[in-house]
């Protein structure tokens, strides 16, 4: 014959009292190990030397206009020229002179200055290169910091401290990329949905591109990147089978203005 | 007194002035004005009795946790004295060093975040932070970047998606 029913309940209750102790007592012996794991927080990512090549075969214009819009909305980027309160207006001088930019395009001639040719190719004449911080290796913006707030990671990533900014613009006038733009006004009436998860800034502070060092902390790549659909290919430099790497052995790339010494690492395959 | 000499020469006698206050009267009424005036902030306010704050714990994330883990990441009182010493710790950990997890003493993680781990409980800034700053005049500068309104799940996976 099996188990009565007084054999049974027995057996259940036990079960059922050591089932809800057991997270108490391994509270008590791995304190906090339990919520890390319920948590799960995704592993971030980590690099030796992030770098970023810019496939502009890929690239077309409407997938970079893409890259811009969702990094300048995933990180509160105003856009001066679309006020939320039409009072708020800016004349159309002030939208460019008070322009605030993490990524943006121009054509050859602009980004890269002194190096076309006197006849160009018709295709990169006509080419609208996707610009942002070069993350460079010898960053003359942390260089010029006088109050640290700008500083270059371990993992190469050049980062603002806007608590620290104190607004001197210094890199500003450091950086021969035009990475960097000033806070005239607050933003915040130029934001239209302001993006829940990342600050806006404040009058006074310098802002720029910072590889979204949010998303790699969550173990996502930057915005752009996943916007471009392959066009952005974005890695570990100092590992020889990322795909930074893999394109960068495949093809011939330019940098910007690497005669400055900045050694950027934005790396473009035309 | 005749004229008298020093090293330098001869001199002429001190002036006689006498010792008096000209204007007596005008310049104490005066006084006394100037002085009510200065004062005026502490005579008027004599008495009146200001509320204490009354820091407001009632959120639906707060209601939510079981009485057991109604709990700050610090022990309350730690969080009244600390707060913004572990606020300004928290902001150099993240943004300095990159890391994004912090181990409170008793062993709990954490994700370091203002908007996200303070606000996700204390979703109201209003009843919760403000009272206390109001009460004591201090203007702390978090709030002129750092959103006041916790992400919630749903517009975050939105924003995302897009």
């Amino acid at each position: 014959m099996g188990i009565d029913r007084r054999e049974f309940i027995k057996i259940a209750g036990l079960s059922t009292l050591f089932g809800l102790g057991a997270k108490s007592a391994w509270e008590l012996l791995r304190p906090g190990q339990v919520e890390a794991a319920l948590t799960a927080a995704p592993k971030p990512l980590t690099a030796k030397r992030w770098a970023m090549v810019v496939d502009m075969r890929k690239l077309d214009d409407a997938t970079a206009q893409r890259c811009v819009e969702v990094c300048h909305r995933i990180h509160n980027v105003p856009d001066f020229s679309k006020p939320v309160n039409p009072a708020d207006g800016v004349t159309p001088e002030e939208q460019i002179r008070h322009q605030v930019k993490w990524i943006w395009t121009d054509p050859f001639h602009n980004a890269f200055p002194g190096e076309a040719p006197d006849v160009m190719s018709e295709r990169v004449h006509h080419m609208n290169f996707l610009l942002l911080c070069n993350h460079c290796n010898n960053p003359p913006c942390v260089r010029v910091c006088p109050t640290q707030a700008t500083f270059r990671r371990e993992d190469g990533v050049v980062m603002m401290d806007m608590h620290r900014c104190i607004g001197c613009r210094y890199c500003m006038a450091g950086c021969p990329f035009s990475a960097r733009s000033f806070n005239w006004r607050d933003p915040r009436p130029f934001i239209k949905d302001t993006y829940p998860d990342y600050p806006t800034r404040e009058p006074g502070m310098v802002e720029k591109c910072d590889f979204c060092a949010k998303r790699l902390a969550k173990g996502e790549m930057p915005a752009c990147v996943v916007e471009s659909k392959g066009a952005l290919i974005f890695g570990d430099l100092a590992d020889e089978t990322s795909p930074v790497r893999e394109a960068l052995k495949a093809n011939f790339t330019i940098r910007r203005k690497t005669h400055l010494g900045s050694n950027p690492q934005v790396y473009y395959i035309v | 007194m005749a004229d008298y000499k020093n090293e330098f020469g001869w001199f002429a006698e001190r002036p006689q002035v006498p010792k008096k206050i000209y204007n007596m009267y005008t310049i104490f009424i005066g006084l006394a004005i100037f002085v009510i005036l200065a004062t005026s902030p502490l005579w008027l306010n004599a008495g009146r009795v200001v509320p204490p704050p009354d820091p407001n714990l009632d959120t639906p994330a707060i209601k939510k946790l079981a009485d057991k883990e109604r709990q700050c990441v610090l022990p309350t009182e730690e969080m009244r004295a600390y707060h913004m010493q572990l606020l300004s710790e928290w902001r150099d950990q993240v943004v300095r060093t990159g890391n994004r997890v912090w181990v409170s003493p008793s062993g709990k993680k954490y994700e370091p975040s203002l908007t996200n781990t303070c606000l996700g409980c204390h979703s109201n800034k209003a009843e919760f932070c403000d009272q206390c700053h109001n009460y004591v005049a201090v203007v702390p500068n978090c709030w002129g970047c750092h959103l006041d309104k916790p992400p919630t799940t749903a517009k975050m996976a939105q924003a995302e998606v897009k």
